[in-house]
């Protein structure tokens, strides 16, 4: 087979992959090695489907031994089959590297024969690059479940990412559809992972020279919508990752239906992609915004709701804690108005150290108002159109426009038909998840 | 300031001309009328002063920015020298002048017309500058690698320190159309900007024809079609850059 239907085949296979962004570490260029990376991450083209193109996101292979229901490469599957040679791997990474058409490689593979002859591929591959070539771009990794920990460890010694899927929501879901791998399975590369970096931390410490284990840190994905997990499941387990495993990221995936089984959706259903937004949002607030899953959807609330972003929904059903005066409370109570983001909370924070703040001064520092004023007093002041405390009048001032039009006949909530697509990409990984996600609003 | 007549500045248009013509207005005690380039045809009705780039001069003043104003000021004027910002050398006079009288107070004053004008201006600068980070492609031209690229502000000089890092191993040759001007970096060698008329990188060889191919491939396969949104793509990569990149080659 030539180099380009491989490629076609292995980009083919991976592109459902969404956790491929090229940031958390940076490494000024060395004499003699081609390459540098940039913490913040760099966008090299934006594909059809508006996401961020950074790196070379192939698998090693697509000849799997594994029969995972959801997947266009499980073995039942009649497709061509294909697997790059570690040299082929290397050739493409440079060649498109130089070029500045990539910021390095994304390498995820089947499983071929088993994982551990799997992993090896991979090794060769990435010592190639790294060792003969003096490869000194991005490269993220995708641990193998099932591996052995000594070339798990190998791996992440020469990348700057690695990866383990989570797949999907829970145990359930994963002995139904993937029945090969196991909870366990895919947590024990994750705790190897996290361990191998405290360890590196502290040799660093030690020994400023100290070869970097994973430096950019961990992250994971897992798909929505395949399973029937309500959100509020899916949000504390995300929770649970970035306490447990100390993970950079956790990613979602809209489930494409790209094969038929009694166990999966409909091949027509279309991808739940406003869901998908939604744990965006969502996990923004828990990263950022010092919100807890708890908070977020609780018992009563165990799914978004699709016409208010999760932090709006949180505070019309807390308005016991608004208005807040916006000269005297706290930053964290700041973070938590609607409309008012991290960046607009740090200038009121700063500016009213200055100055007492009237709502003139709040739009001279940027801060858009048009959501925020139904839940804020300044000096004491409201400019809300609204009397205060009837949430169900809030929450239909401030819905998303675009949803709220939608009205009765067309739109409707966990993946029928969709709603205005292009609002939902605000928080899926677009452009870097670095700085310019940072002053997300919300 | 004093009056006498207005004058319309004519320089050379390089950056140390720019400051004689500082000086030259430091002299006249009064702003110009415009400041235009020596080679735009004349067509105006007030007097003309053709002003000449003496080195040591622009030295004086360009030491006198960090000095007398701030060094954030002396370099925002630098940056600002690089733009496209509207009469470009008319504000940066102003904001000079503005600086002398209030020292290094005048970056923060950015509801000041002038100000706020060259603030704009450094943001176009800075966010066009890393657009050509992501999207400049290089081509491989028998032995080094030619990229051509037309943007609006003089990038080159932002862009060039991340290559020369970055392909430290390679030769490379990038072209700036717009401001006619290049930059040439020999691997572990020369590093040097050149100004030409025009440059065409020689023809692409066969292996550059095929992994320009295989990249094609890629960026077409890797799109989800369930997920096609033209609007975001043009959003994240405004269209007015995609004539110099590889994977929108013949397909305009
Ligand atoms: S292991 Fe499962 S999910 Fe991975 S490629 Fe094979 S079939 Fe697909």
């Amino acid at each position: 087979m030539d180099l380009f239907e491989k490629l076609e085949i292995l980009t083919d296979a991976a592109k459902y992959d969404v956790a491929c962004t090229s940031s958390g570490v940076d490494r000024p260029g060395a004499p003699g090695a081609l390459g540098s990376a940039v913490k913040a991450g760099i966008c090299h083209s934006f594909a059809a489907d508006g996401r961020c193109i950074s790196l070379l996101k192939v698998l090693m292979s697509n000849d799997c031994a594994y029969d995972c229901t959801y997947c266009v490469n499980r073995r039942s599957q009649e497709c061509r089959r294909t697997s790059f040679t570690p040299e082929e791997l290397c050739t493409l990474t440079m060649q498109f590297y130089r070029r500045n058409y990539i910021e390095g490689l994304f390498l995820s593979s089947a499983v071929v024969r088993n994982p551990d002859y799997t992993c090896e591929l991979m090794l060769q591959a990435l010592r190639m690059l790294r060792e003969r070539e003096r490869f000194w771009g991005y490269v993220h990794v995708k641990a193998i479940p099932g591996a052995s920990p000594r070339l798990t460890q190998q791996l992440g010694m020469l990348a700057d990412r690695m990866s383990v899927n989570i797949e999907l929501p829970s145990q359930k879901s994963l002995s139904l559809l993937a029945p090969q791998k196991s909870k366990e399975k895919i947590l024990t590369p994750m705790r190897q992972i996290r361990d191998g970096i405290a360890e590196n931390a502290k040799d660093i410490v030690k020994y400023k020279a100290a070869p970097r284990f994973v430096p950019a840190g961990q992250s994971t994905q897992m798909i929505i919508g395949a399973t029937p997990e309500p959100d509020r499941q899916v949000l504390m387990l995300a929770e649970g990752l970035y306490k447990k495993f100390s993970l950079k990221r956790v990613f979602f995936s809209a489930y494409m239906p790209v094969v038929s089984d009694r166990a999966l959706p409909a091949r027509d259903t279309p991808p739940p992609l406003l869901r998908e937004h939604r744990l965006y949002q969502a996990d923004w607030l828990l990263r950022f915004y010092g919100f807890q899953a708890g908070e977020i959807l609780d018992d009563a609330h165990p799914d978004f709701d699709p016409l208010l972003d999760p932090k709006c929904s949180w505070a019309v059903r807390h308005m016991e804690h608004f208005p807040v005066e916006v000269n005297r409370a706290p930053y964290e109570m700041l973070l938590r108005v609607p409309g008012i983001g991290v960046k607009s909370a740090r200038r009121i924070r700063s500016a009213r150290r200055q100055a007492t703040l009237d709502f003139d001064g709040l739009k001279k520092l940027g801060v858009v108002l048009k959501r925020a004023r139904y839940f804020i007093t300044c000096k004491g002041k409201s400019i809300s159109p609204l009397p205060m405390d009837d949430p169900a009048v809030i929450a239909g001032a401030i819905r998303e426009r675009g949803f709220a039009q939608m009205g009765k006949g067309g739109q409707s909530w966990q993946g029928r038909e969709l709603p205005a697509l292009e609002q939902l990409s605000l928080f899926a990984p677009s452009r870097e998840d670095g700085v310019k996600r940072l002053t997300g609003q919300i | 300031m004093a009056a006498g007549p207005a004058y319309i500045y004519r320089y050379d248009g390089s950056y140390p001309g720019f400051l004689c013509c500082v000086a030259e207005c430091f002299r006249d005690k009064r702003l110009p009328q415009g400041v235009q380039l020596l080679d735009e045809p004349q067509a105006t009705l007030f007097p003309i002063k053709e002003v000449e780039t003496r080195p040591g001069l622009a030295q004086r003043v360009e030491r006198s920015l960090p000095e007398r104003i701030s060094p954030l000021a002396h370099s925002m004027v630098r940056r600002g020298f690089l733009t496209c910002m509207e009469e470009k050398e008319l504000r940066l006079l102003r904001f000079i002048l503005l600086g002398y009288k209030h020292g290094a107070k005048v970056t923060n004053m950015s509801t000041h017309d002038d100000v706020h004008a060259l603030d704009a201006a450094l943001l176009y600068l800075k966010n066009e500058a890393h657009y050509h980070v992501e999207f400049l492609r290089f081509a491989e031209c028998g032995g080094f690698l030619a990229s051509t690229i037309t943007p609006n502000n003089l990038v080159l000089p932002l862009i060039a320190p991340h290559f020369c890092e970055r392909l430290n191993t390679e030769d490379f040759v990038i072209y700036e159309k717009t401001h006619q001007m290049g930059f040439v970096h020999q691997a572990g060698g020369r590093r040097e900007f050149f100004q030409a008329q025009g440059w065409d990188p020689p023809k692409p060889t066969e292996a550059e024809e095929r992994f320009r191919a295989l990249w094609k491939k890629f960026y077409d396969t890797v799109a989800v079609e369930g997920r096609v949104n033209p609007k975001l793509r043009r959003g994240n990569m405004p269209m007015r850059y995609w004539v110099n990149m590889t994977e929108f080659q013949g397909r305009l």
